[in-house]
C-alpha cells in the first residue's frame, strides 16, 4: 500500500517539470499551469482517450499520444502546442460540430458550454466539412431532466458517472460508429427508466446542452462539478 | 449477497436451452454475448423480454445489455422473415457484381437490405464477408451458400419461396 | 500420452482398418460445400454401397484442396487424380473408373502452376486428413511437437526456437512472435491467458476459416505449445459466428483432444494443464483489434482502449495475455518439429516462412494458396492465379483489406513480404488478395472500403467515428460527379488527420485505400471531378 512513489522528471514544452510515476502527462501539465485541451476527460472519472483533443507529441515516439492516459516517464520531452496538433484539434472540433445539430444561439447552455468555449480557445472560426444534419429526438419524459441528442458529443461522461459514482448504470451507448447514441435502460424514455435515481450527476457532468434541467433560465445553468473529485476520493478512502 | 434467479419470460420449453448456456458459464456477467447468441439461435431474434430476462439472470445493467446487443451486427432485435437471403458484400463479391444482385431483389420485392417484406415471407440481408470469395458473388439462401450467383438466379431461387 | 504412445496410436490407427485399396477424398470445406460437395459425397457413398465395394473403396471428407473456383473438388488415391466440378451424376463414372482409366472430362491437371508453385506448411494437412478425426492428425505427426516440448524443453527453449525461426504475426502487423511470447512469459502474475484471434474480419479473406475447417488440431496444438511457453493455463478461441462449420469442427477437435489427454489437466502426464474454450464473435470487424477483442470476450461492447498498457502486461480481466492469429499458431508445431533454422531458411531475410493468401476477384484460379515469402506478385497472379480471364487487362491488386492498399502494375515484380508491401503503401494484412481489371473503378473501390470502415467504426473516438463518415460523403460526391477540386483537397486533409489521430488501428488505417488509390490512380479521381466521367464505367454520374 504505502510504497514510496518514484518521481519522474520530464520536459513539457521545454519546461522542466516533475510528476509521480503514476501520474499522466495531463495531470502534470495542469499542475504546472500548462494548458492541454480536453473534452471527454473529467477529473474523478476513468479517462478513456476518446476525444483526441489532448494528443501530444513526444520526442522519439512516432505516434501522437493522448495526454489523459499516458503516464509520465523519466526524460520524456513532450510538446503540446505544435502547428500540426493545433490543426488536428481544430479539425476534431469541426467534426464534432458537423456531426449533430449544434446551434449555440438557441442552446440552453449558451455561454457555458465546453464545446463552445473549446472552439473559442482553439481559434476555430468555421466548419470546413459539410454539416450532416441528422434527425434526432429530444426526450423530455423525465420529470426534471431532458436529453437532447442533437447536442450530444458522445463523450460518455454521463455513462461513466452513472456507473462509477452513482452505481446505477442507467446510461450506456447503443449502436456503433456514426449511429451511436446514449440510451437509458433498454432504450426506453428516460422518464420510464427503472434504474434512474434522478440524482442529476449526469446532467452536471455533461459538457454541452445535451443533458439539462427543466425550467431554469440560461444564466442558472452553470454545471456544478465540485462534488465529483470529492466523491471519488471518499469512495477510495472507504475501500 | 443472496441472489434469486429470475424465471424465464414464458413457459416456452426453449428457454431451457438459454438457461443451460447461462448455467454452463456459472451465470457470470462475462457470458452476456454467449447468452445472447443462445437466445438468437433459439428464437431467431432478441426481443425486449428476452433482453430483460438475460440482464436480470446475469446481473448486468439493462442499458449495457442493450448496448451490447446493438453494437454487434450479428444480433437482430426484429423477427426475421420466413426465408432469408443474405447477399455477401465482401470485396471479391462486390467487384464481381454483388451490388446488382442486391439491386435486383430490392427492386422486385421493394425492400432495402435489413428489411423484411410486408407478408413476412422474405428478409433481405447483406453480409460483410462470408468467406466464400473463391465463388464470388456468393449468396446464402436460408443458410445454404450458393456461389457465382447472377441477379436472375437469385430472383429465381427467391421466387420458389414467394410465388407459392 | 507420451511421444511413444502417440506413435503407437498413429500406427494402430493405420492398422485398425483394412486399408481400402482406393480412397476418394472429397473436399467438405465451405467453398466446395456451397457448390454441393456433400451431395456428391453422398452419391459416391451410395454408389459404392450399391456395388458392395465398401472394403475396396472409402469415401472421406477432407479439408480445403485450394482451387475453390473449380469446386466441388476431389482427390482419388492412390492414383493421385484430382477431379473438378464434380456433380452427383458423375458418381457412377468415378466409381467405375477406380483402378482403371480416369474420367477424362473431369480431371483437374495437378501439374498446373496453381499447385506446383505452392509450398505448404500451414496447409500441409488440408485436403489430406479428415478434419473431424484426431487420429488422422496424429497419423501425420500431430501433437508430437507438443509432447516433445513437454518432455524435453523448458519454456525458454520453446521461445528461443520460435525466435530463431523468425516467425512474425500473420494477422497483418507482422510483430515478431518470439518477442511477443517472451514479453508475456516475463510478465508476472498468477494467471495468464492465451487467445487465438479467429475473428477474420477482412472482406475478401478466408485463410483462417479454411485452416480451422480443414485442420483444427494444428491450431490447438500451437496454442497449447504457446501456453506452455508463456505459462498460461487457459485459452480462448475467438471465432466469428459467421463460420458455423469452423466452430463445429473446433468443438469436435477440443472434445477429442481432451479425451486423449492432449488438452485439459495434466497433459501427457505432466504437471502442465491447458483448457481451451470457444467464444463467438458477433459481427464486429473492430474486434480483430486486440484490446477490442478482449472487451468482447469479457462480454462487453467491442471497443478498443488506448495502449499502453499492452495486453501482454494487462489483458483479459487485467491478466497478462498472449494474442496471436490462427495462421501464426498453425506455424508453431512445424517449427518445433523441424527446428527454427529450417523455418528461417524459407522466405526472405526479414520475412520468414510461407504465407497463406486468399486469391479472389478477377483472376482465373480463385482459391486458397500458400507460397514462400518473397515470391513476386506476378507469379501469384499470373502463374498460380492463371492471369485475368475473358481477355481483360490487369489493373491493380488489393492486399490487406480495409487497412491495405491497391498495388498497380508497375510493382508486379516486387517480392511479397512485410516490408516491400509497406513500402508501396499497402500492408501484408491477413492475406486477402483481390485482383482487379479495367472493369473496376478505383474511386469506387476506395468508396467500398470507406463504406466498410464507416459501418465498422466502433464510434468511440471522434476522428474515426465522424471522419470516416465525412470521407465517405466526399467519395460519394466524387463518384456521382458532384465534387470539386476543393472537395479532393479536403478529402486528403481528412485522410491525414484520421490516420494520425484515431485511437486504434481501424481508424489509423481507414484512409489507406484512399491514399493508395490517390497515389497510383489520381487521374481517375480527376476524371470523376473535372470531366464528370467514370473511366471504368462503374459510377453513375448525376450530372
Amino acid at each position: 500500500m504505502n510504497q514510496p512513489v518514484r518521481v519522474k522528471t520530464l520536459k513539457i514544452d521545454d519546461r522542466d517539470v516533475s510528476g509521480r510515476e503514476d501520474e499522466t502527462i495531463l495531470e502534470v501539465a495542469r499542475q504546472n499551469g500548462i494548458f492541454i485541451p480536453t473534452l471527454c476527460h473529467l477529473e474523478g472519472l476513468t479517462p478513456i482517450g476518446a476525444c483526441r483533443l489532448c494528443l501530444v507529441e513526444i520526442k522519439g515516439v512516432s505516434r501522437l499520444l493522448p495526454a489523459c492516459v499516458t503516464r509520465v516517464e523519466e526524460g520524456m520531452e513532450v510538446y503540446t502546442q505544435s502547428e500540426r496538433l493545433q490543426k488536428y484539434r481544430r479539425m476534431v472540433l469541426e467534426l464534432l460540430f458537423s456531426e449533430r445539430n449544434h446551434i449555440c444561439s438557441v442552446c440552453v447552455v449558451n455561454g457555458h458550454c465546453e464545446l463552445q468555449s473549446m472552439a473559442q480557445i482553439l481559434g476555430m472560426t468555421h466548419v470546413s466539412v459539410p454539416y450532416r444534419f441528422p434527425r434526432l429526438p429530444v426526450d423530455a419524459s423525465h420529470e426534471r431532466f431532458v436529453v437532447d441528442h442533437n447536442r450530444c458529443i458522445l463523450c460518455t461522461r454521463c455513462v461513466r458517472v452513472c456507473d462509477e459514482i452513482e452505481g446505477a448504470h442507467t446510461w450506456d451507448v447503443m449502436g456503433r460508429g456514426i449511429d451511436s447514441r446514449v440510451i437509458t435502460d433498454l432504450n426506453q424514455p428516460w422518464g420510464e427508466s427503472e434504474t434512474c435515481t434522478s440524482c442529476g450527476k449526469c446532467v452536471n457532468v455533461c459538457p454541452t446542452g445535451a443533458l439539462f434541467e427543466k425550467g431554469k433560465p440560461v444564466s442558472d445553468r452553470q454545471k456544478k462539478r465540485q462534488f465529483l473529485p470529492y466523491l471519488t476520493m471518499m469512495r477510495e478512502e472507504r475501500r | 449477497m443472496h441472489f434469486t434467479k429470475p424465471s424465464p419470460p414464458s413457459d416456452d420449453k426453449r428457454w431451457r436451452i438459454v438457461e443451460a448456456t447461462m448455467r454452463r458459464h456459472g451465470y457470470d456477467h462475462n457470458a452476456l454475448i454467449e447468452t445472447l447468441h443462445s437466445v438468437q439461435q433459439t428464437f431467431g431474434y432478441l426481443d425486449t423480454e428476452a433482453l430483460q430476462y438475460v440482464a436480470k439472470a446475469l446481473r448486468v445493467p439493462l442499458s449495457k445489455v442493450y448496448g451490447v446487443a446493438t453494437f454487434y451486427h450479428f444480433f437482430t432485435l426484429k423477427p426475421q422473415g420466413e426465408h432469408t437471403c443474405v447477399v455477401c458484400m465482401g470485396t471479391a463479391c462486390y467487384i464481381k457484381g454483388a451490388p446488382h444482385v442486391v439491386a435486383a431483389i430490392s427492386e422486385k420485392y421493394q425492400i432495402q437490405p435489413g428489411e423484411t417484406t410486408a407478408d413476412g415471407k422474405l428478409s433481405l440481408l447483406t453480409a460483410r464477408c462470408i468467406g466464400a470469395c473463391g465463388l464470388a458473388p456468393a449468396v446464402v439462401f436460408d443458410g445454404e451458400v450458393a456461389g457465382k450467383v447472377t441477379p436472375e438466379e437469385a430472383l429465381q431461387r427467391i421466387g420458389r419461396w414467394t410465388d407459392q | 500420452m507420451t511421444p511413444e504412445e502417440l506413435r503407437r496410436l498413429a500406427e494402430s490407427h493405420e492398422e485398425a482398418r483394412p486399408e481400402p485399396r482406393h480412397c476418394i477424398k472429397v473436399c467438405v470445406a465451405a467453398g466446395c460445400l456451397s457448390a454441393g460437395s456433400d451431395r456428391v459425397r453422398e452419391a459416391l457413398q451410395n454408389e459404392i454401397a450399391q456395388r458392395g465395394l465398401e472394403n475396396e473403396c472409402e469415401v472421406k471428407g477432407v479439408g480445403c484442396l485450394g482451387l475453390c473456383t473449380a469446386g466441388p473438388l476431389m482427390l482419388v488415391e492412390p492414383d493421385g487424380v484430382m477431379y473438378q466440378r464434380v456433380t452427383e451424376e458423375d458418381a457412377p463414372a468415378i466409381v467405375e473408373s477406380l483402378g482403371k482409366k480416369s474420367v477424362e472430362q473431369l480431371v483437374c491437371p495437378s501439374d498446373m502452376s496453381f499447385f506446383t508453385k505452392q509450398y505448404k506448411i500451414v496447409l500441409e494437412n488440408s485436403g489430406v486428413i479428415d478434419p473431424e478425426k484426431i487420429e488422422d492428425y496424429i497419423a501425420r505427426d500431430g501433437y508430437t511437437a507438443l509432447a516433445r516440448v513437454l518432455e524435453e524443453m523448458t519454456p525458454q527453449e520453446v521461445i528461443d526456437e520460435i525466435t530463431r525461426s523468425g516467425l512474425r504475426g500473420r494477422g497483418g502487423a507482422g510483430y515478431p512472435t518470439g518477442l511477443k511470447w517472451s514479453t508475456v512469459a516475463k510478465a508476472g502474475g498468477s494467471r495468464k491467458f492465451v487467445i487465438c484471434n479467429a475473428d477474420e474480419g477482412d472482406p475478401g479473406a478466408f485463410m483462417d476459416r479454411s485452416v480451422l475447417e480443414s485442420d483444427p488440431h494444428r491450431v490447438l496444438e500451437g496454442m497449447a505449445i504457446a501456453a506452455y511457453a508463456v505459462g498460461a493455463s487457459q485459452g480462448f478461441l475467438y471465432v466469428r459466428a459467421e463460420y458455423p462449420l469452423a466452430v463445429k469442427r473446433l468443438r469436435t477437435a477440443i472434445r477429442q483432444a481432451e479425451r486423449l489427454g492432449l488438452l485439459g489437466n495434466n497433459i501427457c502426464g505432466t504437471t502442465f494443464s491447458f483448457h481451451v474454450d470457444i467464444r463467438l464473435g458477433a459481427g464486429a470487424f473492430v474486434c480483430g483489434e486486440e484490446t477490442a477483442l478482449i472487451a468482447s470476450i469479457e462480454g462487453k461492447r467491442g471497443q478498443p482502449r488506448p495502449r499502453p498498457p499492452y495486453p501482454a502486461e494487462y489483458g483479459l480481466w487485467g491478466y497478462p495475455t498472449l494474442i496471436n492469429n490462427v495462421e501464426t499458431f498453425a506455424n508453431v508445431a512445424p517449427i518445433i518439429r523441424n527446428g527454427g533454422d529450417w523455418f528461417a531458411s524459407i522466405g526472405t531475410e526479414k520475412s520468414k516462412g510461407t504465407k497463406v493468401f486468399a486469391l479472389a476477384g478477377r483472376v482465373r484460379n480463385t482459391g486458397l494458396i500458400e507460397v514462400p515469402m518473397g515470391i513476386t506478385l506476378r507469379e501469384i497472379i499470373f502463374d498460380i492465379g492463371g492471369g485475368i480471364p475473358d481477355g481483360h487487362r490487369f489493373k491493380a491488386v488489393q492486399t490487406g483489406g480495409p487497412s491495405g492498399g491497391c498495388i498497380p502494375e508497375q510493382y508486379l515484380d516486387m517480392p511479397v513480404d512485410y516490408d516491400s508491401l509497406a513500402k508501396v503503401g499497402s500492408i501484408m494484412g491477413s492475406g486477402g488478395m483481390i485482383v482487379m481489371d479495367e472493369t473496376s473503378c478505383m474511386v469506387d473501390v476506395a468508396k467500398f472500403f470507406m463504406d466498410f470502415c464507416v459501418s465498422e467504426s466502433c464510434g468511440k473516438c471522434v476522428p474515426c467515428r465522424v471522419g470516416t463518415a465525412q470521407m465517405y460523403h466526399l467519395l460519394n460526391k466524387i463518384t456521382s460527379g458532384e465534387a470539386t477540386m476543393e472537395d479532393l483537397a479536403l478529402l486528403e486533409e481528412l485522410c491525414d488527420m484520421v490516420k494520425y489521430t484515431s485511437l486504434c488501428g481501424l481508424g489509423q488505417t481507414a484512409p489507406n485505400p484512399v491514399l493508395s488509390t490517390l497515389q497510383y490512380f489520381r487521374e481517375e479521381y480527376i476524371a470523376h471531378i473535372v470531366d464528370k466521367q467514370c473511366p471504368a464505367g462503374v459510377c453513375q454520374m448525376r450530372q
